[in-house]
């Protein structure tokens, strides 16, 4: 409950991000702000600082204030507005991905366990296949390609700087990891003693299907869908962490990280902010998916009661 | 006993102290680090500066650049060969006498044989300048149709007896000399083979041999024992017994490394964060010199929106240079600049239009004049996507231009590359690249190696990786200045550096380029590096500095 809790304060907050960056930020989380100054106990204060020896250029540190909160990036740009724009993107990727994984997932598994035969052993190997990429190999391969020339199938464009891409790529590469186990869920439904008997009172396949298997199949899916958005949510920061995720200037958790890695000995709090939100977010998902899980699971139940 | 005596003792007395600190010098290994390798050790093939910079201590060419800081090392001198000839027959054959007695480090003489064979292997490899800078000898176009097969019997002829090489251009060079003076055209062995070597190391005449290459892991330097220091300025005797070049380590790594004493020099520049740290705590151990380089982002002039002159005007006029020095490190370590020599190089005058105030320098973007040329334009709104690579600053001036290009009203992004293929892909049009982030580091000094070698209609070749003239700029009008003024160096070279100037403001004001800046290098090694010596050409000159 805690962690739902938190999760639905982290989401709010992200859909607040506009309001945050104009009425309390007031700057653009978008542009380079390199020669700006702010004013802080009413003294201007450049946004990128110069050293003494003139060597080297630092941004402003947290202030702990509205304007510059959490401090600003290489460009100048104020970290907390963007922490709260990336995390839109992440969330939504996380999200979004999770649908696609989801949906075919289910179509495949449920598709290859209850047709059985030649169709059952397609899928089945082509599972295999994918599950034996690496799956970050395979993410960033595919990124490599689309993100250099976008995507086009037949009337369909998807241009190379669009969130579509870190979806589908996302979605795709872990639909094994969930389709395999609903298969074998509907596999072991399509030999239960209630479609049997449906079976034998003469009952419709596609009836069987739809009113026997896939009902059950759903909570399966529903249990998953926490523990793969949080596992979509850190794929999606190492794609964006390696310049193949989101791409600049928009942001993600993942972007800001990588923004952070040339400020790690003078700002830290750059790299470290979305960290501790990608930390918080996940471990909130985990937990959410364990209690969806055992809310789903009847020995859970049990166990608890005994 | 007589006074010359005493005085000669005297002396000897003296200057005896002082040559045994140098003799001491002598020794120890020189310790360098890298994030990564730099592809193939074949010197006719590798075309980095990372490896240029070691080439020069392993092979020699007939000539070079002296082994020197400042002025000094854009000077060239002979090296394998025991002069520089005066051009003949119009300033189209070149007879080079070879020193007696050099040997490669398998201990094989070097002949002249060796020249003719190093220079047909240039083509056999794909050399990627033999289409250019050695083109102009003859035999040549037959050893670009054919490479496998190239022989050049009436362009490179040897003669044994009198241990000479004569070289018979098709037209006079002023940039010959030059163009024999890197690593492309050391001398190698005859029978090294006519592929590339990658991993394997060629035998060589300098200073030090490769000895060892693991692309992943180290490239060591032994001394050559059949070295003898023939000419200090050209191939000096190194300090260092040994060089050990480790990769893997990253920018960061490598820094802390150094002020721990774990390796003496980082190849990589030192990244932004780390710069202010290094400058008050070891500033003894910092060295800055000045680069003959440019940062710019060339523009597409034959795709939209930058095939709109105005576009392309407006962005020069927005483009807040002292923002990009920022991130490139302050103004300590990059002068803002608007035209495409940098300051100090041949030809250079400076030239500034793009600024307030118009003239010699930038002072500050003309927004006022960008939001007019961006109306005129009619090109807000358009979609551009900046592409830059992953590496060092780049990424951040990729995204800061980004910045400056929406701020104009175009529709901007950013798209980083991984650095092994950024390059390539900006120069191949089927790539159809708007605008992208990059720099151009002299190969030697002269105007051409940038107005000829970026900006001209030969340097478009389309649907290949390599197309230098990555913003397609093709003017004839332009391309004939350039033929001119090469003619004129051969003959007149201060007459031709008034051309250069010239052309190099028409090639400003054609706006196919938003230069942005000429940076300095920041080089930081470990306390008990002494000798540091900077060439213009080959940047530190390890073979110079000593560990001991």
């Amino acid at each position: 409950m805690a962690a739902a809790a938190v999760l639905v304060l982290i989401v709010l907050a992200c859909l607040a991000a506009p309001l945050y960056a104009t009425y309390v930020a007031q700057s653009d989380p978008f542009g380079s702000n390199l020669d700006g100054s702010i004013t802080l106990n009413g003294q201007s204060v450049d946004i990128m600082q110069s050293t003494d020896t003139g060597f080297g250029v630092t941004p402003i540190g947290p202030t702990w204030q509205g304007q510059y909160f959490l401090g600003a990036d290489d460009q100048g740009r104020d970290v907390a507005a963007r922490l709260l724009y990336g995390g839109r993107n992440s969330l939504l990727i996380a999200g979004g991905a999770t649908v696609i994984c989801l949906f075919f997932a289910a179509v495949v598994g449920v598709v290859a366990g209850f047709s059985g035969g030649i169709i059952d052993t397609v899928l089945a190997r082509a599972l295999d296949v994918l599950w034996a990429f690496p799956v970050y190999l395979l993410a960033i391969s595919l990124s490599a390609v689309l993100i250099s020339h976008g995507l086009q199938i037949g009337p369909i464009t998807v241009n190379a700087d669009s969130l579509l891409i870190p979806i589908s790529i996302i979605g795709i590469v872990y639909v094994p990891y969930v389709a395999r186990p609903i298969r074998g869920q509907v596999l072991s439904l399509s030999r239960s003693d209630f479609v049997l008997a449906a079976r034998c009172l003469g009952v419709p396949r596609p009836r069987i299907l739809f009113r026997d298997i896939v009902p059950n199949v759903t909570t399966t899916l529903i249990v998953f869908a926490p523990l793969m958005m949080a596992l979509n949510m850190l794929t999606e920061a190492a794609l964006s962490f390696l310049s193949i995720g989101v791409q600049p200037p928009a942001a993600s958790w993942g972007t800001i990280i990588l923004d952070g890695e040339g400020l790690l000995y003078t700002r830290p709090a750059v790299a470290i902010a979305p960290g501790i939100a990608i930390m918080l977010t996940v471990v909130c998902l985990n937990f959410l998916g364990d209690g969806v899980r055992e809310a789903f699971d009847p020995r859970a139940k049990l166990r608890v009661k005994s | 006993m007589n006074w010359s005596k005493n005085l000669a003792l005297a002396a000897l007395l003296c200057a005896s102290p002082l040559a045994a600190n140098a003799q001491d010098h002598y020794g120890g290994t020189l310790k360098l680090v890298a994030a990564s390798a730099a592809g193939t050790i074949d010197p006719q093939v590798n075309y980095t500066n990372q490896y240029w910079q070691l080439f020069v201590n392993v092979y020699d060419g007939l000539v070079t650049f002296g082994k020197a800081s400042g002025p000094a090392s854009n000077k060239i001198v002979p090296d394998l060969a025991t002069a520089i000839p005066t051009p003949t027959d119009n300033g189209t054959t070149y007879t080079f006498t070879l020193r007696p007695g050099i040997k490669f480090s398998n201990g094989a003489p070097v002949t002249p044989d060796d020249v003719v064979a190093t220079f047909e292997r240039i083509f056999k490899v794909n050399n990627p300048n033999a289409g250019s800078w050695y083109a102009n000898i003859v035999g040549a176009d037959a050893c670009l149709a054919t490479p496998a097969t190239c022989a050049l019997p009436k362009g490179v002829i040897a003669d044994d007896k009198a241990g000479t090489v004569t070289f018979h251009l098709k037209a006079a060079n002023p940039e010959f000399l030059d163009q024999l003076a890197v690593p492309f055209a050391a001398i190698v062995p005859a029978s090294t083979p006519a592929k590339d070597m990658g991993d394997t190391p060629v035998p060589s005449t300098g200073s030090y041999m490769i000895t060892s290459y693991d692309p992943q892991k180290a490239l060591i330097l032994k001394r050559n024992p059949y070295f003898k220091e023939w000419s200090a300025v050209a191939q000096p005797k190194g300090y260092a017994d040994e060089i050990d070049f480790t990769f893997g380590v990253t920018d960061e790594n490598a820094i802390t490394a150094i002020e721990n004493g774990q390796y003496d020099f980082e190849f990589d520049p030192a990244p932004s964060d780390r710069l202010a740290e290094i400058s008050t705590k070891d500033p003894a151990q910092v060295h800055i010199n000045r680069l003959l380089a440019i940062y710019y982002a060339p523009m597409n002039v034959n795709i939209a929106p930058f095939n709109n002159m105005d576009a392309r005007l407006a962005v020069n006029y927005a483009l807040d240079r002292k923002a990009a020095v920022n991130i490139f490190g302050g103004k300590n370590l990059a002068i803002p600049n608007c035209q495409i020599l940098p300051p100090g190089f041949p030809g250079y005058q400076p030239y500034c239009p793009y600024t307030l105030n118009p003239g010699t320098k930038w002072t500050a973007p003309d927004l006022a004049k960008a939001k007019m040329y961006m109306a005129k334009s009619g090109m807000a709104g358009q979609k551009v996507t900046v592409i830059s690579d992953d590496q060092g600053v780049d990424p951040a001036l990729g995204t800061f231009l980004a910045s400056e290009l929406n701020k104009l009203g175009f529709v901007a992004t950013t798209h980083v590359l991984s650095a092994n293929i950024e390059f390539n892909y900006i120069q191949n049009t089927n790539n159809k690249v708007q605008i992208s982030i990059t720099q151009w580091y002299q190969d030697y000094p002269a105007a051409s190696d940038f107005l000829n070698v970026l900006l001209t209609c030969g340097a478009i070749h389309p649907g290949s990786d390599n197309s230098i003239n990555i913003a397609g700029y093709c003017n004839k009008a332009y391309d004939a200045k350039v033929a001119v003024a090469l003619k004129t160096a051969v003959t007149n070279p201060a007459a031709a550096a008034t051309m250069w100037a010239a052309i190099d403001k028409d090639a400003t004001n054609s706006a196919a380029w938003a230069t942005m800046f000429t940076p300095k290098e920041l080089d930081f090694v470990s306390k008990r590096v002494g000798g540091f010596t900077f060439s213009d050409q080959f940047h530190l000159l390890y073979d110079k500095v000593w560990v001991q």
